[in-house]
């Protein structure tokens, strides 16, 4: 168990800077933030003089390891832009981020699974195969289209649902979240929809073709041959063997849902990570792309972790301590 | 009144006044946010707007854009060099202190001083001092006719407030210190600030002591910002805001023929043009080897005349342009019809013109373009490159995002650019000097990208400087453009429209220089 916590550590390190050390090369041609930083007006020597102040005439591997070293003890630099320490602009945004994450994997799992059980019992129903079309869609929507969509329905025809934003925030045992209030759930609930459309969809297919393939094995047909009824076979035996690749995939995808909510808070406008990247490209502030993209990597990297860990823990054929006969 | 009903009556009276004061909130969600709500550390006109409703300057401009009285109430050149400012009294800060000279010497040392990106606004500026309480003297270098346009966003702050929060700097990005002006501000406006979270919601608040007449009945400015466009535009037609800009030109006509809100337009300050690089012997990108055909004023005329810009107007803009002959616009001290007569589109003499110059089969060149800088800017270049081919050259569209557009063409590494310019003082001299005079090592010509150079101009751009006497000033900014346009030193295309939308609950003031006065906005 150690030996591997440990690989997987070094692993994980290896990683993080390799993404560090591709991301300094893009750097080089996103473009020029000194531009940005001073207005129209500003004379050539003064813009040098930034320039210079910023550290951005020197040499890209110094600035590299410059980065490297700050960034080992968590400091990302000041946002060229903002003026704000990076560290503290994403610590402030983070919160959005996850909240929207979570309540986009809590909507997938909770739609995706009971409908990829359903597709799998009721292969032959029109219910299953209208899920399967439509999860088909959900695959191939991109979700800016997905998001505006809504947008137009929900908010421009229906007027049900705010367009945009967060709701208010309300502090519950220390962390801020807008889950307090039914006007926060209101803001919540179609960018997390748009982002859970693909989870969704990827998780029926995934549920439906575990179980299929759960449901052919042995063990269930002796399951049956017992006299065990239906409902036990399929929900204590089958979906419970199932579950187990299903709850890692899930977990692996909580990772890029956070990483690529920044389409769904572009749209949304939900104060995010993801929406501070993107400005940070429009503006090319470099410290806070690169702090974006370590952070992303590191969250990545510690859920691979968390969920390789769960597995080990969930299935028993794993575990090293039992011996293989009975 | 019965013992009973006064209670009640009050009641009543203050549920009246909680209800119209929540109906006179105005909800904004423009593109973009103030950086900061410190008015000297950005030179940008968003931040400039933002601010100037939070803080004033002597100096202001009215809804025609014609400078009014503020914070001074009088000024008179007394010499060439100096400007005597008569300030205005009873005038208290938001946190009560009173406005005196003092405040006003201070904030010209701290947009003249480290951290600052104002300090074009006081470059000319020699010394500031207060004379008594309230009365100052700006003494200039050399004379400076334009002065008092030029500090018309020169934001005066209190000095006792700034020291007290350590705010005497404005924020300086090099340090990465910030300072509480970033999120706090007091200033002597009309409206209060009342809460910031950069990039997510400003909020502001009547100021109920405010030294002057507020136009309008606003009571409450609630500032989002939401920068992608369907997003915006579904906000103002769900009523999630009641003002936003800019609108996408494809949505103007769905957002006037929603019934809940009507889109403004009006021509903006800013002009677009096109430059070519007229000093290289060979351009940079273009299959002409041996000698540069922009050097050739006959080419240079060619291109002018073949650029379709009703077509333009009609097709790209969908209406929202005016077509423009000159690098500024009404509305810019110095602007004159007499310079802004385009000559025809005439793609036959065009063509005939290239044969002349020796050019009878077209070049090929490549024109850089940004493409998210200005209204539809590389949807214009691609016509421009469509209108070109129609006689021969072609053009090659090289559009890209501002982050690496800017970059590229102001180290001057192309051929044949787009651009555009707002003069910030809103005088002719700001373009003359950065767009037209030969490019020097003191500032001058610093986004003049195509290297246009003519010593007659200059002449005429170093008189201007100094001439105070209007008439004559105005005489020599005519011969200036004339010149220029005689030349064909710049393709000048259009002025690009402002599109702003607006709730049909809410009445305000569209301004030229696309700012947003909170204090023209009423909800009806």
């Amino acid at each position: 168990m150690l030996p591997f916590l440990l690989r997987r550590l070094l692993q994980a390190a290896l990683v993080l800077l390799c993404v560090a050390f591709v991301s300094f090369i893009l750097f080089q041609y996103v473009g020029d933030p000194v531009v940005f930083l001073l207005g129209q007006d500003a004379s050539a020597a003064e813009i040098a003089a930034l320039r210079s102040d910023l550290g951005l005439d020197r040499p890209s591997w110094i600035q590299f390891l410059h980065f490297l070293g700050n960034a080992a003890s968590g400091e990302f630099g000041t946002s060229l832009r903002h003026g704000a320490k990076v560290s503290t602009l994403l610590a402030a945004r983070l919160p959005a981020t996850l909240e929207l994450s979570l309540v986009a994997a809590a909507l997938a799992l909770l739609i995706g699974v009971p409908a990829g059980v359903y597709t799998a019992l009721r292969r032959r129903a029109p219910g299953s195969q209208a899920l399967m079309v439509l999860s088909l869609l959900g695959v191939s929507l991109p979700t800016f289209l997905i998001g505006i969509l809504m947008i137009l329905v929900f908010s421009v025809l229906l007027g049900w649902l705010p367009s945009f934003g967060r709701g208010p925030l309300v502090s519950i045992a220390g962390v801020e979240t807008s889950l307090a209030t039914w006007v926060g759930w209101s803001h919540v609930v179609m960018p997390a929809a748009t982002l859970a459309v693909f989870q969704v969809a990827l998780l029926l297919r995934l549920v439906r073709a575990e179980m299929l393939e759960v449901l052919r094995t042995d063990y269930i047909k002796f399951a049956r041959a017992r006299g065990l009824p239906d409902r036990v076979v399929h929900f204590r035996h089958a979906l419970r063997n199932t579950l187990v690749p299903v709850i890692t995939v899930a977990g692996l995808q909580l990772g890029s849902l956070i990483a690529f909510a920044v389409i769904t808070e572009t749209v949304f406008q939900w104060p995010g990570m993801g929406l501070l990247f993107i400005e940070a490209v429009t503006f090319a502030d470099i410290p806070v792309m690169a702090a974006y993209l370590c952070v992303v990597s590191l969250i990545f990297v510690a859920i691979n972790l968390g969920v390789d860990l769960l597995y080990f823990g969930i299935d028993p054929r794993l575990h090293p301590h039992r011996s293989s006969g009975h | 009144m019965s013992p009973t009903s006064l209670p009640r009556f009050l009641a009543a009276v203050a549920a009246a006044v909680a209800l119209n004061a929540a109906a006179q909130t105005v909800r904004i969600g423009n593109q973009g946010d103030a950086l900061s709500m410190d008015p000297h550390s950005l030179n940008e006109s968003l931040q400039l707007s933002v601010t100037g409703n939070v803080y004033e300057p002597l100096v202001g401009r009215d809804r025609n854009l014609a400078l009014t009285p503020m914070l001074a109430t009088s000024w008179r050149a007394t010499s060439p060099t100096v400007w005597r400012f008569e300030l205005r009294r009873g005038v208290r800060f938001h946190d009560g202190t009173s406005f005196t000279s003092d405040d006003v010497v201070f904030s010209f040392g701290r947009a003249a001083g480290e951290g600052s990106d104002v300090k074009t606004f006081v470059n000319e500026i020699k010394d500031v001092r207060a004379l008594d309480s309230h009365t100052i003297e700006i003494e200039t270098r050399a004379p400076f006719p334009i002065l008092p346009g030029v500090i018309s966003q020169l934001y005066i702050m209190s000095r006792k407030w700034c020291e007290e929060n350590q705010a005497a700097r404005p924020v300086d990005r090099r340090k990465g210190v910030e300072n509480a002006s970033s999120f706090r501000a007091n200033g002597t406006g009309p409206f209060v600030l009342r809460e910031r979270q950069p990039n997510v919601r400003t909020v502001f608040a009547r100021n109920g002591t405010y030294w002057g007449r507020i136009e309008g009945n606003a009571a409450e400015i609630v500032y989002t910002p939401i920068g992608n466009d369907a997003t915006r535009v579904a906000a103002l037609l769900s009523e999630q805001i009641d003002v936003m800009e800019p609108v996408p030109l494809q949505d103007v006509a769905r957002i006037n023929a929603s019934g809940k809100a009507r889109v403004m337009q009006g021509p903006e300050l800013r002009t677009v043009f096109l430059g070519l690089d007229q000093k290289r012997d060979e351009l940079l990108y273009s299959n002409v080897k041996g000698r540069n055909p922009f050097k050739d004023r006959r080419v240079r005329q060619a291109f002018y005349q073949a650029i379709d810009i009703e077509g333009i107007r009609r097709g790209v803009m969908r209406g929202a342009s005016t077509p423009a002959a000159t690098l500024i616009g009404p509305g810019i001290a110095g602007f004159d019809t007499a310079f802004n007569q385009r000559p025809a589109f005439d793609p036959d003499n065009a063509r005939r013109l290239l044969g002349e110059a020796g050019y009878p089969n077209g070049f090929e060149v490549t024109l850089n373009c940004p493409n998210d800088r200005y209204v539809n800017d590389s949807e214009i270049c691609q016509a421009v490159a469509a209108n070109l081919a129609r006689i021969g050259v072609k053009v090659t569209v090289a559009a890209e995002t501002k982050g690496t557009y800017f970059p590229r063409v102001l180290k001057r590494d192309t051929s044949f650019y787009m651009l555009a310019w707002t003069p910030a003082t809103y005088d002719a001299h700001n373009t003359l000097n950065a767009l037209v005079r030969c490019v020097d090592d003191k500032g001058g010509g610093q986004f003049n990208l195509g290297n246009y150079c003519n010593p007659q101009v200059d002449d005429r751009i170093q008189r201007i400087q100094a001439e105070t006497e209007p008439l004559a000033r105005n005489a020599l900014i005519r011969e200036a453009f004339q010149l220029v346009a005689a030349d064909v030193g710049y393709l000048p295309l259009h002025q690009q429209a402002l599109a702003w939308g607006v709730s049909n609950k809410v009445e305000l003031v569209q301004l030229a220089d696309n700012f947003m006065p909170f204090r023209y906005m009423s909800v009806k």
